[in-house]
């Protein structure tokens, strides 16, 4: 039979795909990586060398930190088929609520940060409910919800900033994890780096995580030759293996340096860790792709479309609530103003990161890489001493750049 | 004279021929039929000749009145009056009949639409394909047949040459039909030339002055009305092979009743007035392969899709009973874990997650199968698929393909796989083997065998009353929402069957 025959011969072209034909068709994720080492690289060298150094890349993380908290729940929305536009006003509103109940009513920063989030939680529900069960486009309900809650921190604040905090909420964005080692070890160190002085853990942490990045790659690379998959060559797996370690490596080397692990990017990095695991690997995660993927498959598959929608919203909701009780605590005052137009912030990363607007694409370390590369691109500039407005112009380009990127990959692939 | 001539048009898709030298003679002011099975390749061989496909996309030369045409886009060809009129018709409900008929051709001067001129023309245009409305009314608020003449006089008001029908009586009721046949005939002795895909054989004998014969991507014949055109010698031609060897063999001894749906009644979704099922009624046994007949139109997707966790309409009463026990069916995983499976008739909207893998979508209806609590076994999953890739014969290089990339019939076979993979007790096939190619629908079938063996209900709706009298042991006949017949396998024949439809 001619069509039967002719259904087979892409299996012989899969197995003799070069590198560069296998380059070309995973460009969008070795694309990121590459743009953001190249910014990273072209910073450094026009910062001369102010970039990477200790308390820049501290601060680094410290000043994104809300973005990527909220990217990992917007990176589930717009999985989803959704969007929010509401998580500005409610990372405002949340941390104004904090102010509120830390400094005018005394309350204990524990209880508050517990109650912040559930309210976070119930404002994301009440959202996700109308998108859900009545059908409404989230694009409504959560430019709404912007305008509500930017109205409601107004209010609630009476338009004055109210701070400062006690210091056992400022830890949470500020502080740092002591070093847990004996301090011999860090001085030793110091002492043959040449530096001042070093953070074990730190360094630790950095190294323990390069070798657990370079052993799961190992682990799902002997999977997949047992099972036949088509996997990237061996010398892509190397040198992407080798640049994440490296970076990995590096990066903490420079927070050891300083002041050792940050708080927040604890709380980061756990976070980023169980989101990628949702996403890839669970039923819950499977069932999201397939709803932005094709809702009306999903619904005819068995798949309770309606509270998938829902549980994406209140988590978007409590995850909004944590991203603006770090912000406050991280500026020590809660303003009226505070969270604004930072949607479009975490929207940017998500889409950079690879989403797809119609749903069912994208991935978690796509939106964490994603919001990074923004974050470096905010701050290199600014060291430059580039005014906002040059700033912004670059952002919207870079935003442009990478989905025509995406879209072009798409087409020449389809 | 020959107005066209398509010669040896070739065009490959992602591991589909879907056209192989395909030769078109089409003479002027002639109606001359295409004809073939779906997937025959009618519909592509359309699109290259409206420029769908551009130049340089297949292989092959088009000469259009009497000089090379290279078309670039549909513009290019519409532009030399070559227009096609598509199945799925390409109006804005939301505009009026005369906004649609001259959208994107507004009769307007810098700019700022002639509304008068419009409506003029537009009521000109209306007469002459014998539309009795007004030019402003909403096309939303018009028939499917009415819709079907205003894209004829949107054709007409481009100065059309050559008019294209892709199946345009499919979603037409039998007096629609006629009109529209009626009117090609008249364009034609005004001198408009016409091309007319069907599958329908009397109509293609009413109205065709010459016909082409396509099966699978190729020309398999040309025939001249004038000679005489007899249906058998079309229907071989189409088919290929006798209609004893369209169908595997089976032998089936269907045991005790399965499944049992009694005084089934849906209202539709949006009107609530109006009852789309009536009190319909039947039953499956195990092992048995019964099929449900009837018009486009008749209900029998919405007798399915109610039944599989009310998927369609509201007001649902009736009850189903699964081997004598009542089972609940009212949501769609209530309907999977009782034993129902429902493999929809839109694979690519319903059925399938389009961008994500064989493998993803293989297991998609039973995920609870392949993890362990809340967490996947990736491995297994992809154990799974495999499995089903070979037992189903999907013809793909991995199972990590993406599915928009199969042929029509490897991707039903994917949805298939699916719903085997929820390991159902009765399987509801609706249209299985629509839009895929005569080999592939003979896989399918021999699948449906299988099943049947293994002691499965198969419920089995489909348009083609040949694989119906070919594959059931008993046939179901449904007009206007209601079961109105019933027919053993030894009894039933095409004509028996259309009586029922059309004496009810």
């Amino acid at each position: 039979m001619e069509l039967a025959e002719s259904d087979t011969n892409p299996a012989q072209a899969v197995k003799t795909k070069s590198i560069g034909e296998y380059l070309s068709s995973h460009l969008r994720q070795y694309g990121l990586l590459f743009a953001l080492i190249a910014v990273m690289a072209f910073f450094e060298v026009v910062t001369d060398g102010t970039l990477l150094r200790a308390v820049n890349v501290t601060n680094l993380l410290l000043q994104n930190s809300y973005i990527i908290i909220m990217a990992l729940g917007m990176l589930i929305v717009i999985v989803s088929g959704n969007i929010d536009l509401s998580v500005g006003s409610v990372m405002g509103f949340i941390g104004a609520l904090a102010a509120v109940m830390i400094v005018n009513y005394g309350m204990s920063p524990f209880l508050t940060m517990v109650l912040c989030l559930a309210v976070g939680g119930l404002i994301g529900a009440a959202q996700g409910y109308w998108v859900a069960y009545w059908k409404i486009p989230s694009f409504i309900v959560t430019l709404a919800g912007m305008l509500v809650f930017r109205g409601l921190s107004l209010w609630l604040l009476e338009g004055q900033s109210v701070g400062p905090f006690p210091k056992e909420f400022q830890v949470i964005a500020t502080g740092f994890v002591p070093d847990l080692f004996p301090a011999g070890i860090g001085e030793t160190l110091a002492g043959i780096l040449g530096e001042r002085k070093v953070n074990f853990l730190a360094l630790a942490t950095g190294i323990a995580a390069a070798a657990l990045v370079v052993w799961i790659g190992l682990r799902q690379r002997a999977q997949n030759k047992a099972y036949g998959i088509e996997d990237e060559p061996k010398s892509f797996f190397i040198a992407r293996n080798v640049i994440v370690a490296a970076a990995l490596i590096f990066v903490m080397y420079k927070l050891s340096l300083f002041r050792g692990l940050p708080n927040v990017l604890i709380t980061m990095g756990i976070l980023t860790v169980i989101y990628a695991f949702i996403t890839e690997t669970t039923t819950v995660g499977r069932r999201i792709y397939a709803l932005g993927g094709n809702q009306k498959a999903a619904k005819l598959s068995g798949i309770k479309t309606e509270r998938l929608t829902f549980l994406a919203f209140t988590n978007m909701g409590v995850l909004a609530a944590a991203a603006g009780l770090v912000f406050a605590a991280r500026l020590n005052t809660a303003t009226p103003k505070a969270g604004f137009a930072l949607e479009l912030d975490v929207i940017a990363a998500v889409f950079i990161g690879g989403a797809s607007m119609s749903g069912g694409v994208g991935t978690i370390i796509g939106a964490v890489v994603g919001a990074f590369l923004m974050g470096v691109l905010n701050n290199g500039m600014s060291i430059m001493g580039i005014g906002i407005d040059y700033q912004q112009m670059i952002k919207g380009l870079v935003l442009l750049a990478a989905v025509i990127f995406d879209v072009y990959n798409k087409n020449k692939q389809g | 004279m020959a107005l066209l001539s398509m010669q040896n048009i070739s065009k490959t898709f992602p591991g589909v021929k879907a056209l192989d030298r395909v030769n078109l003679d089409v003479k002027q002011g002639e109606i001359h039929a295409v004809v073939g099975e779906n997937g025959a390749g009618k519909s592509t061989l359309m699109k290259v000749l409206s420029g769908v496909y551009p130049h340089g996309q297949y292989d092959g030369e088009i000469i259009y009145n009497g000089a090379p045409a290279r078309f670039s886009g549909i513009s290019d060809s519409e532009k030399q009056g070559i227009i096609i009129i598509h199945q799925e018709l390409a109006l804005v409900p939301q505009l009026s009949i005369a906004e649609n008929i001259f959208l994107g051709n507004e009769c307007a001067e810098r700019g700022v639409i002639n509304w008068r001129e419009t409506n003029q023309r537009t009521e000109q245009l209306l007469k002459k394909v014998g539309l009795a409305e007004a030019p402003t009314t909403k096309v939303d608020n018009i028939g499917v047949g009415k819709q079907q003449l205003v894209e004829i006089a949107k054709a007409l008001s481009k100065d059309v040459k050559l008019l294209i029908l892709d199946e345009p009586t499919a979603a037409l009721q039998e007096n629609d039909s006629r009109k529209l046949l009626d009117l090609m005939l008249e364009l034609k002795a005004q001198g408009v030339t016409s091309i007319i895909i069907s599958h329908k054989l009397n109509e293609v004998r009413y109205v065709a002055d010459s016909v082409t014969v396509i099966r699978d991507g190729m020309t398999v014949s040309k025939l001249d009305a004038k000679a005489g055109l007899s249906e058998d010698d079309i229907v071989r031609d189409m088919v290929g092979r006798d209609m004893t060897h369209r169908f595997p063999e089976h032998e089936r001894t269907p045991g005790e009743v399965l499944m049992e749906v009694s005084d089934w009644s849906v209202w539709h979704p949006e009107h609530a007035e109006r009852r789309v099922i009536k009190n319909a009624s039947f039953h499956v046994r195990a092992g048995e392969v019964v099929g449900i007949a009837g018009l486009m139109g008749s209900g029998r997707t919405e007798l399915a899709m109610s039944i599989f966790g009310r998927s369609y309409g509201r007001n649902i009463s009736g009850t189903v009973k699964l081997k004598g026990q009542p089972i609940d069916v009212s949501t769609v995983d209530r309907a999977i874990s009782a034993g129902i499976s429902y493999v929809t008739e839109d694979r690519k909207a319903l059925g399938l997650v389009l961008d994500e893998t064989i493998r993803f979508n293989t297991t998609l209806a039973n995920l609870d199968g392949v993890s362990s609590g809340p967490i996947l076994k990736r491995n297994e999953e992809t154990r799974v698929a495999e499995r089903y890739r070979k037992a189903l014969a999907i013809r793909t290089p991995s199972v990590f393909q993406k599915t928009v990339n199969l042929s029509g019939g490897n991707q039903q076979k994917v949805v298939l796989a699916k719903w085997l993979f929820t390991a159902p007790e009765v399987l509801i096939l609706d249209e299985p083997t629509r839009g895929i190619d005569v080999g592939a629908k003979y896989e399918i079938y021999t699948i449906i065998n299988d099943l049947a063996a293994e002691g499965k209900g198969v419920v089995m709706i489909s348009s083609e009353m040949p694989e119906l009298l070919g594959m059931c042991d008993r046939i179901y006949v449904m007009n206007e929402g209601a079961l109105v017949g019933e027919l053993a396998a030894g009894d039933a024949s095409q004509e028996r069957i259309m009586s029922l439809i059309v004496n009810e």
